[in-house]
């Protein structure tokens, strides 16, 4: 056999070795990793001090891609669940694109490497605190929150809520009450954001044995949930104008999009049979996306505004 | 490897991808290269061309 027909060639037992470029892209969670992105850099934005651009956007790319190796991590372990939940049932390990030590391996390197690049490059309190998002992501939640506890949602999302801190202690090396605010923001954002999919999506939780709170508490119990949450919410998404350091702009902006997350709340706690029930959902579940985005695009605006002006 | 029927040989499409991850490998490295390179740079600052020869 030449040298060139070897390499064309694999050992009989040989698994793995099947995937593309993009199904390892696919495994990093790419549309979760934008949101990561967003508001990691609007937390280095509102943060005192200044950052050289470079610095900025090498701790913007470790924040990327600790994020992604979490849900790289996440798919290994998930892949089980994955495989029976429409939802997820063609992401790279369910598909047989990668294999689980594959996306093990890729998952693990991606953490140590973004970990140490933003410990050595940027800030070492920065690389502690990526270090831990990824493990509480990765362990606290994937391995042992989500599938013990209906309350594998509220928890777990803080883990989804560390990167505008991450970003904010990637400036300063410390973290404030103010970046706390915006952890809080996301924190609290996240249960009614998933329990919205979630009681639309329960048949595909119940059949992976997640136990999500629709699937264990049942829907009513869901829906009290979610209002409850979304009337917490409204008032901490107004708290950078409380804390002086958002405009009276934001804080009528924030304050009219609070008033219509808990009127869209209502609506689907109102509504429990049929279609209207899954069109309110669906409903808050979609606004929720434009309520945190709108919310971060904000700040990130006053604080570009304060930045030209000053 | 001790023998021809002793392995997979790999098919077009397997060649391909197997060409796109190595791509993406040499990709990341030398951007990692750059950014360690160009960071390096902006740390030491305008020191970097002040020092001893």
């Amino acid at each position: 056999m030449s040298l060139a027909d070897r390499q064309d060639t694999l050992p009989a037992a040989w698994e793995g070795g099947m995937g593309s470029a993009g199904d390892y892209i696919a495994l990093l969670k790419p549309r979760v990793m934008s949101l990561v992105i967003f508001t990691a850099f609007v937390g280095m934005m509102l943060a005192p001090g200044n950052v050289h651009p470079v610095i900025a956007v090498v701790a913007i790319l470790c924040i990327a891609v600790g994020a992604g190796a979490s849900g790289a991590l996440n798919m290994w372990y998930d892949a089980d669940i994955d495989r029976v939940m429409s939802r997820t049932a063609k992401r790279p390990i369910p598909a047989g694109k990668v294999t689980p030590d594959e996306a093990l391996a890729f998952g693990i390197t991606l953490s140590i490497g973004s970990v140490l690049t933003l410990g050595l490059l940027v800030n070492w309190f920065a690389g502690a605190f990526l270090a831990f998002t990824i493990f509480f992501y990765a362990v606290v939640y994937t391995m042992w929150l989500k599938r013990s506890t209906p309350q594998n949602i509220v928890i777990g999302g803080a883990a989804g809520a560390f990167p505008p801190m991450i970003g904010w202690a990637a400036v300063t090396g410390n973290v404030s009450l103010e970046s706390f605010v915006l952890f809080l923001i996301i924190f609290m954002w996240t249960p009614p954001h998933f329990w919205a999919l979630a009681l639309f999506k329960k048949g595909d939780y119940e059949t992976a044995g997640v136990p999500m709170m629709p699937v264990m508490a049942g829907e009513t119990v869901t829906r009290h949930n979610i209002l409850a949450y979304s009337i917490l919410l409204a008032p901490i998404g107004v708290a950078p104008y409380f804390l002086g350091y958002a405009s009276i702009a934001y804080g009528m902006m924030a304050g009219a999009l609070g008033l219509a997350f808990v009127a869209l709340a209502y609506d689907v706690w109102r509504k429990r049979e049929g279609d209207v029930a899954r069109v309110a959902c669906v409903r808050l579940f979609k606004f929720s996306l434009y309520y945190l985005f709108l919310l971060f695009a904000g700040l990130l605006a006053e604080s570009l505004v304060k930045g030209f002006v000053a | 490897m001790s023998g021809e029927d002793n392995g997979i040989k790999l098919t077009d499409d397997q060649k391909s991808k197997r060409r796109s991850r190595s791509i993406a490998i040499a990709v990341t490295l030398f951007t990692l290269v750059v950014v360690f390179y160009i960071v390096t740079i902006v740390k030491m600052g305008p020191d970097i061309l002040n020092r001893p020869l």
